[in-house]
């Protein structure tokens, strides 16, 4: 705020200069704006919407048929065993996937970054390449390696055992598509983590290691405290990723065997097939109330004690 | 975000190997590091000697590690099946849509948060990094309803659109563009030059590695997109790769030609692994600077 009195034909000038400033800054937005309006803002108000409609695909073409309903889907979703099940399905997905992510992702981020210099690049491409591999194909090729006369089981077979059916056995499959998601998105928590361990200074270990703290107690004390902000990142990342998990229990099991692998994305996809797309929205929110939640506690819960 | 600052460049992460732990038994620890490595690599090898198997051999023995005789033999099944190559023509030409928009929407909008002075900017901001957060699943069923309002269902810019406007992409623009030093731009600006000019003469030339980044990050995301390609396409003629390679698969499932499928996996996968070998860097860099996927 000046306080300078400034002539007013001055104080017009400028504002008029800023308003054609702001005008040009616009247009450089408008082409992200647009479609950002249009595929993103809109659909997620709009999204609300129909969750409170008995909005039927049949119904796109004559909006008059459709019906406010209120609360009702949400009511109907709470007692669909189908939708608790899935639920339950997402939070065995986050329960053991997050982990084991994470696990992985760390262990290899501390061996990479604790002296491995030949090969590091080669090693970085190895766990990466599965980042930036097409879902479709990972998933076809999984069928084709878990198949009751599978590869997997050929090499089962040659230890002994008799391999069972993996993705028609409902104990079986979920780990199976866990795993693919795991192959999958290690290699992201572990550039995440490489990064974080990057960043932090040398000088601390030095000092550490001057006042004879041994790498178990460096670690413990100075790598894991320090690293807290990465950890939350790549945990709530991922957390929110498996949420949403949608590609791949679609391929491989299509949520089968008997609804074993059928996650809450899928549910809403499966309501959408079906031209529910009053109870498909109204999952969907349910959905992103879940991620909202679940980013808020974890950043409660990690946030750094200072 | 924070890491942001730290890996400009992920070479560091080769430079400035750490000298801290030199006491851990460096056998022990390329051993382990090798061994994830093979496992990692198993559904590769896997998919390769898989696709080089002929008809019979995986027949009589689905599951042997080694082809006997190796032959090309599911390839050209795969490319004289019917639609495979309009499903790879359709790719393409999302792709290319896809790739264009962002380094057309995501340069200027970057370049206008990071180095204009405008009425609601912070808003503009906020609703890019909001946009980042919303959970795909949440929208689609009303994406979809306003594709079709446009007339857009069932059509390449249907399921090229959306993808136009990335957000992460705007992201890695505007963090790009805070590091040009202002003084440039304001000198020019002193010269009487315009803002259009002085996007497209100076900040364009200079953001060569950003617009690389985005280029191969909006490639990966919409080659590999998978569920609102399923949504939009609703005839063969306008599958996408992984699509067609999904629903060929589907319906075959009865008689499941393993051969045909890891031979267009192979396909499908092929383009992405092959610049990711070269360009592995902007990869990793862009992932690890924005914490998306």
């Amino acid at each position: 705020m000046t306080t300078t009195v400034v002539p007013r034909a001055a104080r017009t000038a400028r504002r008029s200069r800023g308003s054609r400033r702001t005008a040009v800054a616009w247009l450089f937005l408008a082409p992200f704006a647009l479609v950002f309006l249009l595929y993103t803002a809109i659909p997620t108000v709009a999204a609300l919407g129909f969750s409170l409609t008995d909005l039927r695909g049949t119904d796109l073409r004559n909006p008059f048929a459709v019906d406010f309903t209120g609360l009702e889907n949400y009511l109907r979703l709470f007692q669909d065993e189908i939708f608790l099940r899935d639920i339950l399905n997402t939070a065995l997905f986050v329960a053991v996937g997050v982990p084991l992510t994470m696990g992985i992702g760390f262990a290899l981020a501390l061996v990479l970054n604790a002296g491995i210099r030949r090969l590091r690049g080669m090693f970085r491409v190895v766990f990466f390449a599965p980042v930036v591999t097409n879902v479709v194909a990972v998933a076809l090729i999984w069928q084709y390696a878990f198949n009751a006369n599978g590869t997997v089981n050929k090499v089962l077979g040659t230890v002994g055992f008799a391999g069972p059916n993996w993705l028609d056995d409902p104990n079986l499959a979920m780990p199976v598509v866990i795993l693919l998601g795991v192959w999958r998105n290690f290699g992201t928590a572990m550039v995440l983590f490489l990064a974080g361990l990057q960043a932090i200074p040398e000088d601390v270990y030095e000092a550490a290691s001057i006042d004879g703290a041994g790498r178990w107690r460096q670690l413990r004390h100075i790598t894991l405290p320090l690293l807290l902000p990465t950890t939350l990142m790549v945990s709530v990342l991922l957390t929110v990723f498996y949420l949403q998990v949608f590609d791949e229990p679609y391929l491989l099991t299509n949520g089968g065997p008997l609804g074993s692998t059928e996650s809450v994305a899928l549910y809403t996809y499966h309501q959408f097939g079906s031209g529910e797309f009053g109870m498909s929205s109204a999952a969907s929110f349910v959905m992103l109330v879940l991620v909202m939640l679940v980013s808020i506690v974890q950043f409660r819960l990690l946030r750094p004690r200072a | 975000m924070t890491t942001v600052a730290t890996v400009r460049d992920t070479e560091m992460i080769d430079d400035q190997v750490a000298v801290r732990h030199r006491s851990v038994t460096p056998s022990l620890l390329y051993g382990a590091l090798v061994l994830c490595a093979l496992l990692t690599m198993l559904p590769f090898v896997w998919v390769i000697s898989g696709s080089l198997r002929s008809l019979d051999e995986i027949r009589s023995d689905p599951g042997a590690w080694l082809p006997h005789h190796i032959t090309l033999d599911n390839f050209t099944r795969l490319f004289a099946t019917e639609g495979f190559g309009g499903f790879m023509a359709n790719s393409i030409v999302v792709a290319i849509i896809v790739v264009a928009g962002n380094i057309v929407a995501a340069s200027a909008a970057g370049y206008a948060l990071a180095k204009l002075d405008f009425a609601g900017k912070r808003l503009a901001f906020g609703a890019v990094m909001a946009a980042m957060m919303v959970p795909f699943t949440a929208v689609f069923v009303t994406q979809f309803v306003i594709t079709v309002d446009l007339g857009l269902a069932d059509t390449l810019t249907g399921i090229a659109l959306p993808g136009v406007a990335m957000p992460m992409s705007v992201f890695i623009m505007r963090q790009y563009a805070m590091s040009i030093p202002g003084d440039l731009l304001e000198a020019a600006r002193i010269d009487g030059a315009g803002e259009f000019r002085i996007f497209f003469r100076i900040f364009l030339p200079l953001a060569g590695p950003a617009v690389a980044t985005i280029t191969i990050m909006s490639f990966l995301t919409s080659w590999n997109n998978f569920i609102w390609p399923l949504i939009v396409a609703q005839s063969m003629s306008s599958y996408t790769l992984p699509v067609g390679l999904a629903a060929t698969s589907q319906a075959a499932s009865h008689v499941t030609d393993y051969g045909l499928q890891l031979a267009g996996a192979i396909v499908v996968m092929l383009p992405v692994l092959v610049l990711f070998l070269f360009l592995q860097r902007y990869f990793v860099q862009g992932i690890a600077g924005t914490g998306m996927r």
